[in-house]
């Protein structure tokens, strides 16, 4: 049914969520999500990723800006909401004192339609948990009671905050591979991560999120693409920066040097690291420690938060010497 | 963990089944709290011990007092006074602690991502308390008839309307009561004002009539003054309909502050 009613099953504009202290977490973010995609809001803890879910999720009305979760105003039209979203919070929110099939048919007689709680601990692999109290579960165990709650009313929007936060390597493949499941059956799915192989891996799209806002978005390929590669090595004995080839010709567009490591940056990885190897060849020098990487995740999300910082301490000095 | 059987939720999404209704997810919630009640050694000491014990403090209180001349019984002293107690420490302590450690452990925080309401969170969490409450009052009751001659209520109604109202009234209070708390072992102290000033100035241990008037006249605006008042004038059938309307009013208000005390101080999630 509806299958094509929203196209962006989330729309949020410039959102905005100040705390009581007069603390700006969200500074005016806009993104918005199609049905059945996987959307991924990445960034280091602090940078509002939670923050802004929490106003998806409908637990606070913004400061400023809109929310729509399937059409609806998540804060003040709960009732239309609810029965459709599944959500798992940053941090665990059960009795301890409950066993985990306690705690599950609980939540079953909270929510619209359940399934039975057997079968969502059963999708989690918890099922040989069922009669343990929920303080005695490891942490990655509670993140996947977790899960199996939002996942119990088979929800069209799921929130995960931070799915996979003190999962083992094998839970969060898991965690990875039942996400993928559900986002190929047609649930959307929007979670945050500070893991940037989680979002590689999962989003079919992503925004970095840096300070309360945006830093870019895109798909992960996009994103990347954003960020040049890069080309380390020792330099020779003997050998000084000047002696390289010139680094212009080569397609470099920017060098730094510490000790003798050097780290050049390129948009031509090809044309940089053939030039450079020709060079040493010639030379006949070895380059050790030489590491050839075209742009990831990683360094698109280290490069924003470091542009993003440099950014900020010029226009403070700025202002101090105003 | 096995991703191998999600296909089949989606491919049932069509209408939803069962759809809950207030009333099933309170339940589902209070059945859960009942459990937690259960387990809870702190909850049932201070919610069926203590009140079937310290009546009998005030019965021995009572031999030393002229109950004659204020019209009283022993059984008539001691039955509000066990009420009193019941609603004080079964409802209203246990739930000071039931909100602030759901609070802390994030409990109310997760099921406001739910389809339950606000108020239906607080409803479903204060069930099992008030429930127990309101059964300890009728054992209690039962108990005075068959231990202490008390004779049939003459005017029952009273009685039912104070007991009903106590037990609202407390669970509200104890809402309220818990956005002040910090932790769950502040939960032990934060109670301790209003059960002190009820113990004294309620009526329970030292009955308003035998009380200067100028004290009584303010002990008669404390929250369980209208509630030991309305029981035990239900017994007696000494209260005219002027004092078991401003009873009845001082009740309510303090019912309709606490609400408003919720409303404006509830705290979902704990202090950052």
């Amino acid at each position: 049914m509806e299958a094509n009613e929203h196209e962006h099953v989330i729309e949020v504009t410039d959102l905005r969520r100040v705390y009581g202290g007069g603390f700006e977490a969200v500074r005016g973010v806009t993104f918005s999500v199609r049905r059945g995609e996987i959307f991924a809001l990445l960034g280091t803890n602090g940078a509002g990723k939670t923050s802004t879910v929490e106003l998806l999720e409908g637990l606070a009305a913004p400061a400023g800006g809109r929310v729509r979760v399937l059409g609806h105003d998540p804060y003040t039209d709960r009732a239309a909401v609810r029965p459709r979203t599944g959500v798992m919070l940053q941090e665990g929110g059960f009795p301890s004192e409950l066993t985990v099939a306690e705690t599950a048919r609980m939540w079953a007689g909270c929510v619209s339609g359940a399934r039975p709680p057997a079968e969502v601990l059963a999708l989690v692999g918890l099922e040989s948990k069922a009669g343990v109290r929920v303080k005695q579960l490891s942490g990655g165990q509670r993140r996947r009671l977790d899960l199996a709650l939002a996942l119990l009313g088979d929800p069209e929007v799921l929130f995960l905050d931070e799915p996979t936060t003190g999962l083992d390597a094998e839970g969060r493949r898991d965690t990875w591979e039942l996400v993928s499941t559900l986002r190929d059956a047609g649930t959307t799915v929007l979670l945050t991560t500070h893991y940037l192989e989680e979002a590689e891996q999962l989003a079919d799209r992503l925004a970095i999120m840096h300070d309360g806002r945006i830093a870019t978005t895109g798909t992960p390929a996009e994103v990347t693409a954003t960020q040049p590669s890069r080309i380390t090595f020792e330099l020779p004995e003997g050998y000084f920066v000047g002696d390289l080839p010139p680094l212009a010709e080569l397609g470099v567009t920017g060098h730094e040097t510490d000790g003798r490591t050097v780290r050049l940056r390129t948009r031509e990885l090809q044309r940089a690291a053939t030039g450079l190897l020709v060079w040493a060849e010639r030379a006949r020098v070895e380059l050790h420690r030489l590491d050839v990487r075209s742009a990831s995740l990683e360094e698109a999300f280290l490069g924003i938060a470091k542009e993003v910082s440099a950014a900020e301490t010029a226009h403070t000095r700025k202002e101090y010497a105003a | 963990m096995s991703a191998t059987n999600t296909g089949a939720p989606a491919a049932a999404r069509a209408p939803k089944a069962a759809a809950t209704t207030p009333m099933s997810r309170m339940t589902a919630l209070a059945r859960a709290e009942l459990t937690l009640l259960g387990r809870s050694k702190g909850a049932l000491v201070a919610g069926l011990f203590v009140p079937l014990v310290l009546p009998v403090s005030v019965r021995s209180a009572a031999e030393e007092m002229d109950l004659g001349e204020a019209g009283l019984t022993i059984g008539t002293l001691v039955l509000p006074a066990a009420i009193g107690f019941s609603l004080l420490f079964a409802v209203y302590s246990t739930l000071v602690g039931v909100f602030v450690v759901r609070r802390e452990e994030l409990v109310l925080k997760r099921l406001r991502t739910g389809e339950l309401r606000d108020a239906e969170i607080l409803a479903g969490s204060a069930m099992p308390a008030v429930a127990t409450g309101l059964l300890q009052c009728l054992l209690l009751t039962a108990g005075c008839a068959v231990l202490l001659d008390l004779d049939a209520p003459s005017a029952p109604h009273l009685a039912v309307l104070g007991l009903l109202l106590g037990l609202v009234m407390c669970a509200a209070l104890a809402a309220a009561t818990s956005g002040f708390t910090r932790t769950g072992e502040s939960a032990q102290v934060t109670p301790m004002p209003l059960l002190l000033v009820s113990m004294i100035g309620s009526g329970m241990f030292v009955p308003l009539e035998l009380l200067p008037d100028k004290v009584a006249s303010v002990c008669e605006l404390l929250p369980l003054t209208p509630v030991v008042t309305l029981v035990r004038g239900g017994w007696t059938g000494d209260l005219s309909a002027s004092e078991a309307l401003g009873a009845l009013a001082t009740a309510v208000a303090w019912t309709a502050f606490a609400v408003f005390a919720v409303r404006r101080w509830f705290r979902w999630e704990p202090r950052h």
